[in-house]
């Protein structure tokens, strides 16, 4: 049964969500102050490339190394955040040609091929991978083993930073303070909020988590270095956030719906299914799905505009208010 | 410290302000060189070289600079209406293949006369462009659909369908009948009379000036007089600027959103039919794909502050990197080290925009006596 073509592919939606929905979890946070960052691709390919080059050169336990690993790519992708957050925060530059910016530096063709052919990463098998767990000996049980018990150490902590990003937001005081930067920051300010401080925090903490979540794809789905190996999650995850109406909760669903997706191709592939339809046709499916869900999305509830936060996109500038 | 909002922007600025933040991101630049153990002058002065003096250098810098000048007027019109189409990549593509196909078709009807090529190739080409372009425009004039994320979706489909007429089908584009294209995927190559002319000028040496810069040349003054000096271009800055003014003074905004989307599409599919009649002469996906003309048009509009005529100077500058970067690929020049450069100049060109629009004062906020541009309003 564990082997039939559905759980072989809810297992796998899993997997690959995983990095979508670290990814979307971080521009969530960062929307959420109002800052939009469209560098997700960019931060997510420097945590991949990162986080793989701190596996080849620690010679540690698998363990650790792998934990450091996660480490260098949060830090990787917070210090790209970093550039994004002093630019239209501090500089108030335009967060969407920022964001691109962000894409085209740090992205395919930019720092993260720079740095990874620069240190040799291509065509090297990984020291180090996430392997899959057996949760409480469950791993083998009918449907559910393979789907939720069977999976990798990331997959565990991307469901602790969903229920975290939730608890935070919605329980906490300086939860409140960052929807409350993100609605009105001069409501905010005039409450003492320090606004600056707060959208620096969530961009840098939202690198963080796309840093992560290039990892995932370096560390655990394909444990290699490959240029432009996200091919695209990073906006596939920007959009998740504007499908998920910017709860952390629906990210989750949203992200293993497209995981879904990225896997088809290779789960019709190894079974042998459909092949005089051309491989593209599937490949391209993440895309266009993408647009078809941000069509739905977009009739629907654009009058209402449910959940983006009011002042996403806009700098503030308490003199100019 | 203070920063003031600036009532007029001296002219000099806008020249200023992109000028220095090239020169900035050169020394940003040398410190990530010096920290990946790389000598940065010697990189730089390789990089003049390779792009701008060494022999028929100035001609491969053409050969880089056409494609982005196409895509960066492409992003330039789009994005001066506060369109973000993240698409010129995925229409350039469409652009090459309608332009290939349409040569190849009219090879096989056996046409010969090189200036009905040509023609053929632009139409097509800047037709198949703004007809991608054209969804995500549609998408966002009607359901209101984020036109960014849409269009560069289309991107990574316009790329597959690349590979699948090359690589993986035996489509109309691809090369069935030579010895070398039934061992390696190759696209077909279009007739000798469809390769478009080329122009002799008698500098340094002797340069070729493709058809297509000159195309892109003309196409600029078009498109800088549509934007300043016609009713359309005053429409679509008043939509970029307040798109509730725009529907207070009766402008139709679906409708421009459309025709500016897929105007921004023509362009860059255009720039598709001169890459491939000026230089490529057959579909090649990876020579298509391989330097992201698209994104790096972003890059030349943004810099150019979206002024057209500004495009031209700022792609040939790009294209001279582009260049020595393919020239210099190795092992002390890995690839990636243009994309780094281009991304911190952009990053320099944002950051110079606080310039541009605010006045930094150093001191305790005393004021001195009023500046004219205060006291003028």
């Amino acid at each position: 049964m564990n082997d039939s073509f559905l759980v072989d592919l809810l297992a796998h939606a899993v997997l690959y969500g995983t990095p979508l929905l670290f990814a979307a979890l971080g521009e969530l946070l960062a929307e959420r102050s109002g800052v939009l960052n469209l560098g997700v691709e960019g931060m997510m390919l420097l945590g991949a490339v990162m986080g793989f080059w701190a596996v080849q050169s620690l010679d540690a336990p698998s363990g650790v190394s792998l934990a450091v690993a996660v480490g260098v790519a949060a830090l990787a992708g917070a210090a790209t955040a970093l550039i994004h957050a002093f630019l239209v925060i501090t500089l108030r530059a335009s967060q969407i040609v920022s964001g691109l910016a962000l894409t085209i530096f740090a992205g395919a063709l930019g720092l993260s091929s720079y740095l990874g052919n620069d240190l040799n990463l291509a065509g090297v098998p990984a020291d180090a991978s996430f392997q899959n767990l057996d949760l409480f000996g469950l791993a083998d049980a009918p449907v559910l083993g393979p789907i939720v018990f069977g999976q990798n150490a990331l997959v565990y902590a991307s469901w602790i930073c969903v229920v975290s990003v939730a608890l935070y937001l919605v329980r906490t005081r300086p939860g409140l303070n960052v929807r409350a930067v993100g609605e009105s920051p001069a409501a905010a300010d005039a409450m003492g909020i320090n606004v600056g401080a707060y959208r620096y925090a969530h961009t840098l903490a939202g690198g963080a988590l796309a840093g992560i979540g290039g990892a995932c794809f370096s560390l655990a789905i394909t444990p290699q270095w490959v240029d432009g190996l996200t091919r695209g999650a990073g906006w596939i995850a920007i959009a998740l956030v504007i499908f998920a109406f910017w709860r952390p909760d629906l990210c989750l669903v949203g992200a293993y719906f497209f995981g879904a997706f990225s896997y088809l191709p290779f789960a019709l592939e190894s079974r042998g299914v459909a092949q005089d339809v051309p491989s593209e046709i599937f490949d391209s499916l993440p895309y266009v799905m993408t647009i078809v869900v941000l069509v739905i999305v977009s009739t629907g509830f654009a009058k209402r505009r449910l959940g983006a936060p009011a002042a996403l996109g806009l700098p503030y500038v308490r003199e100019e208010r | 410290m203070r920063i003031e909002r600036r009532l007029e922007q001296p002219r000099w600025l806008l020249v200023a302000v992109p000028a220095g933040s090239i020169v900035f991101s050169f020394a940003l630049m040398a410190v990530i060189l010096v920290a990946t153990g790389h000598d940065p002058g010697s990189t730089y002065r390789r990089l003049f070289e390779a792009a701008f003096t060494a022999d028929g250098a100035l001609t491969s810098t053409f050969v880089f600079a056409t494609p982005i000048v196409f895509t960066g007027l492409a992003a330039a019109a789009a994005f001066r209406m506060q369109l973000f189409n993240i698409g010129g990549e995925g229409q350039f593509y469409l652009g090459a293949i309608a332009a290939v196909g349409i040569a190849l078709w009219l090879g096989d009807q056996g046409v010969t006369s090189t200036p009905l090529f040509v023609l053929a190739m632009c139409l097509c080409g800047a037709a198949a462009g703004a007809a991608w372009a054209a969804i995500p425009g549609v998408l966002r004039a009607f359901f209101k659909t984020n036109e960014i994320i849409t269009s560069l979706m289309l991107n990574y489909v316009a790329g597959l369908l690349l590979t699948y007429l090359i690589i993986d089908s035996f489509s109309y584009w691809r090369d069935t009948e030579t010895f070398e294209g039934r061992t390696f995927p190759l696209g077909k190559s279009i007739p000798e009379d469809a390769w478009w002319p080329t122009a002799m000028l008698d500098i340094a040496g002797g340069v070729l000036l493709p058809l297509g810069f000159g195309i892109a040349v003309g196409l600029a003054v078009v498109i800088w007089f549509l934007y300043s000096r016609t009713r359309f271009g005053f429409e679509l800055q008043v939509i970029g600027d307040s798109q509730r003014t725009a529907r207070y003074a009766g402008m139709r905004l679906r409708r421009k959103i459309v025709a500016v989307m897929c105007l921004s599409g023509a362009i860059a599919g255009l720039g598709g039919a001169s890459f491939e009649g000026d230089f490529a002469h057959q579909l090649d996906p990876t020579g298509l794909q391989a330097s992201y003309y698209g994104y790096t048009g972003i890059v030349v509009a943004a810099l150019a502050r979206y002024n057209p005529l500004a495009v031209l100077p700022v792609g040939f500058l790009f294209g001279g990197l582009l260049n020595a970067g393919f020239t210099l690929q190795g092992a002390d020049f890995p690839s990636g080290l243009v994309g780094v450069m281009q991304g911190i100049i952009l990053f320099c060109a944002l950051g110079g925009e606080l310039l541009i629009r605010y006045r930094v004062r150093i001191g305790r906020g005393v004021r001195g006596p009023a500046p004219a541009a205060e006291t003028a309003s």
